[in-house]
């Protein structure tokens, strides 16, 4: 298997305004291809190393390369456009009157003209399974609705990365099984931040944990699900 | 016309007061089309244009494109916040406008594209409050009610210093005074357009807003005292003022003063009984030639010596504000120069 | 809740088809002229209200739509009641309070009556406006009509949240009924804590708002905002849309001239 690196994160530290430690040098490599999932406890630094991803947290000490580009400067609309990010919360991440203006607003902002956006917004929503919801209102849709919609105001970016904030919270089962569905169908590089262990095992070959924003431990997930010492010191714990 | 009118239209305005709209709170200050003549109307259209766009251009200016999100969510807010209302007696209640909360939080730039906001979409899609009139609320609610709550909130804790209490207190005052003092502005521009003779309309809606900016100020408060415990940040005092700053303060407290004097001398004033829509309709004028309307008044068009006395005494503190802050900037720009 | 707030009722009707831009400028240009009639003219009046009736039923809404919603500006109308006892004219009954007598004058009744009428003529303009075009339709509408696109921009984003927070302030609402049930209902010490507590809900509101702020910021720089505003052009307007807003227009013009000549 070709092994390209897409990610690269080199001792990347991050510290907030008020004083708080989330990273600690954390290094970590995704190649193209792969499906990672980033596990630990709440405040474990899982969110902040995600906004690092798309240069939304600009790195303070240490690196981070997207395609072989730095995350800085000029080349930070370029990477927004290769990292898909799909924030926890749905209703962050759809800020728009109605779900068309929502699946356009990236395309708009990449320059795109206006038929090629529309064209984009129609393959985002038939690729969730959401076609011909272009006129509804966010604020009508269901939950699992809204993260398919989220879902595909990315996609209609055609990133190479997709990078998934807790995706499945929230969801009554029905929905958890059709977004997982619909995440194993995208053939993209995907990055999970998770606390669902179940879907880490189905879905995410690759694990790394996350505690007190160090990297603790970066395996294939079937070995480390099966280290329940390693789990329970990590707050983890597989259902 | 005489005592008891008085008493039974603050009577009639309390039910106003108490009138649901469609948003769930009592709206006793958006007033609807038809309300105000056509020249009213258009004048405070003008007031509102020229002032919200200073206003506009201020906060894309100073603050980063951060503040789109903000300002936009926090109209929501605001929004969401007037639904909230507590019962007081027999079925009145009280809620919030929330302009001075808004100023305090905010800012007043900042505070008065909110409140153009969260008023122009209760007017244009929950008619709450008209279109044509528009300008007109905006100029009482988010232009009138914003600098008043903004200057003497500034004022009042300045005065009380690093008290704990300041910030409740100032709170409550400066929202308790930009509510009535947007009342009197409202009641002015109803009398204006003979709507409601001014010796009614002043007293009545001054004393109900006396009485719903009670609420208005202890929300307010409750709001402040909530943000400081749990976001302090957000209520941080600036470190120190600009000149331009003070000359804002000061332009929103004299606002507020010369709507305060002045609207109770307009009710008190005899000429007040005269209907002052029949000398300064649209149609009116148009039909009497210029020269016969223009010798005998302070403002043309307007009968009533009180009240252009109160439209000279206001278009007067507006225009002075403005001077001290140009001359404010002035000596700011020359200080950084040197 | 959300369903109660939006006040937009999806039709099949050829109104709710017309080009927002022509529907914004004809619903203002009627409550300009209806603004501008002089008090007393009644059939201009009763013209107006015959069309924004039919305008209703045409766009399927039926006759009691703006009639019934019409009414929402009523209590404001308070207002205007000094009217019937101040203006000067001929006596048509007197109220006695007390030792006062007042006089309501025929002139006065008019006086109030057509306030009350062009007011409830123009509420029914803006409610059938709501009620055919969608929000969205409305901005574009502002955009055309080179309203500040910055103010365009929050009017979106805060009709987006508008029905989020509206939604957290019934909850709170609730959460708080259904534990303040047991406080004395009268005292003006209770009083002054409910206004309290409603003062924190709305500082929680606040808080809440101002880190969602936040974090829609963040998602909207991930989709490569960068401070500017982009949308997309406007359709022009078709020569048969021009066509239609002329011929309002010029409908309504005449409608006021008339009025304003001869009542």
């Amino acid at each position: 298997m070709e092994r390209t690196p897409l990610i690269e994160i080199s001792n990347l530290s991050f510290r907030y305004p008020d004083g708080q430690q989330a990273l600690v040098d954390v290094s970590l490599t995704v190649y193209e291809g792969e499906r990672v999932a980033l596990v630990g406890p709440n405040g474990a630094g899982k969110s902040t190393l995600i906004l690092h991803l798309n240069g939304i947290f600009a790195s303070q000490d240490g690196h981070v390369r997207v395609a072989g580009l730095p995350v800085a400067g000029e080349h930070v609309k370029q990477v927004r456009a290769l990292v898909g990010l799909v924030f926890q919360d749905p209703d962050d991440q759809l800020f728009s009157p109605t779900v068309f203006d929502d699946v356009a607003y990236g395309p708009l902002y990449m320059g795109l003209p206006e038929d090629e956006v529309r064209r984009r917004v129609e393959r985002a929503l038939a690729a969730v399974g959401m076609q011909g919801y272009g006129d509804r209102v966010p604020h009508r849709l269901s939950a699992g609705e809204k993260k398919r919609i989220a879902l595909a105001t990315v996609l209609a970016m055609e990133p190479s990365v997709l990078v998934l904030d807790e995706p499945t919270a929230g969801l009554d089962p029905r929905g958890r099984r059709m977004l997982i569905r619909l995440l194993d169908s995208m053939p993209q590089t995907m990055i999970v931040s998770t606390h669902d262990l179940l879907m880490v095992r189905d879905l995410f070959p690759r694990m790394v944990i996350l505690d007190r924003g160090r990297v603790v431990a970066d395996g294939p997930s079937a070995d480390l699900l099966r280290d329940r010492a390693l789990l329970e010191a990590h707050g983890l714990e597989l259902p | 016309m005489s005592g008891t009118a008085v008493g039974s239209s603050l009577a009639a305005m309390g039910r106003i007061a108490g009138g649901v709209g469609p948003t769930g709170g009592p709206q006793p200050m958006h007033i609807p089309d038809g309300f105000l003549s056509v020249p009213v109307s258009l004048v405070f259209w003008i007031v509102a244009i020229v002032v919200i766009g200073y206003a506009l251009r201020r906060v894309s200016r100073e603050l980063d494109e951060r503040r789109v999100p903000l300002l936009a969510v926090l109209a929501a807010v605001i929004f969401a916040g007037q639904m909230l209302n507590f019962s007081v007696t027999g079925g009145t209640s009280g809620h919030l406008l929330g302009a001075t909360l808004a100023a305090v939080l905010l800012g007043p730039w900042a505070a008065m594209v909110v409140m153009t906001a969260v008023v122009s979409i209760q007017a244009l899609v929950f008619q709450d409050g008209g279109i044509l009139v528009l300008g007109a609320n905006l100029f009482n609610m988010a232009i009138v009610g914003v600098l008043v709550g903004y200057g003497v909130y500034q004022l009042v804790s300045r005065a009380l210093g690093n008290r704990r209490w300041a910030v409740p207190v100032s709170g409550f005052v400066a929202a308790w005074l930009s509510i009535v003092v947007a009342a009197l502005a409202c009641a002015l521009e109803l009398a204006l357009s003979g709507t409601s003779p001014a010796n009614i309309a002043v007293p009545a809606m001054g004393g109900i807003h006396a009485l719903i900016g009670i609420g208005e100020g202890l929300i307010t408060a409750g709001a402040l005292v909530f943000v400081l415990a749990a976001r302090p940040d957000l209520v941080a005092p600036t470190a120190k003022a600009t000149a331009g700053q003070k000359a804002l303060w000061i332009g929103g407290a004299a606002l507020a003063v010369v709507l305060a004097v002045l609207s109770p001398l307009a009710s008190a004033h005899p000429d007040g009984l005269e209907w002052v829509a029949e000398q300064q309709g649209f149609l009116e004028a148009a039909r009497d030639p210029l020269y016969s309307i223009i010798p005998d008044y302070v403002f043309p068009g307007i009968s009533n010596e009180a009240l252009a006395t109160i439209v000279a005494g206001v278009v007067g503190t507006l225009v002075v504000a403005a001077v001290a802050y140009l001359v404010a900037q002035g000596v700011r720009r020359r200080a950084t120069q040197q | 809740m959300a369903d109660v707030l939006d006040p937009y009722r999806p039709r099949a009707s050829l109104i709710h088809r017309a080009d927002p831009r022509v529907k914004v400028v004809v619903a203002v240009m009627s409550i300009l002229i209806t603004a501008a009639l002089p008090l007393g003219a009644w059939p201009s009046y009763v013209l107006l209200l015959a069309a924004v009736l039919a305008l209703s039923v045409a766009a399927q809404l039926g006759v009691g739509f703006t009639l019934k919603r019409g009414l929402i500006a009523v209590p404001f109308a308070l207002a205007a009641l000094p009217l019937v006892f101040s203006t000067p004219g001929d006596a048509l009954a007197s109220l006695r309070i007390g030792p006062l007598v007042l006089d309501a004058s025929l002139a006065g009744v008019e006086r109030f009556a057509s306030v009350l009428a062009k007011s409830y003529i123009s509420v029914q303009f803006a409610i059938l406006l709501t009620a055919t075009t969608r929000f969205t339709d409305m901005l574009a509408a502002m955009r055309a009509l080179r309203v500040p696109r910055l103010l365009v921009v929050i009017f979106s984003l805060m009709w987006r949240y508008l029905f989020l927070f509206a939604h957290e302030a019934k909850t709170l609402r609730i959460a708080r009924d259904s534990r303040s049930a047991d406080v004395g209902p009268k005292s003006g010490g209770a009083v002054a804590w409910r206004a309290r507590v409603t003062g924190g809900m709305v500082g929680n509101l606040f808080v809440r708002g101002y880190e969602r702020s936040e974090r829609v910021y963040q998602a909207m720089l991930a989709r490569g905002y960068d401070g500017d505003i982009r949308t997309f052009p406007l359709k022009p307007l078709a020569s048969s849309e021009y066509a239609a807003l002329a011929g309002a227009v010029a409908i309504l013009a005449l409608l006021g001239l008339l009025g304003i000549l001869f009542g």
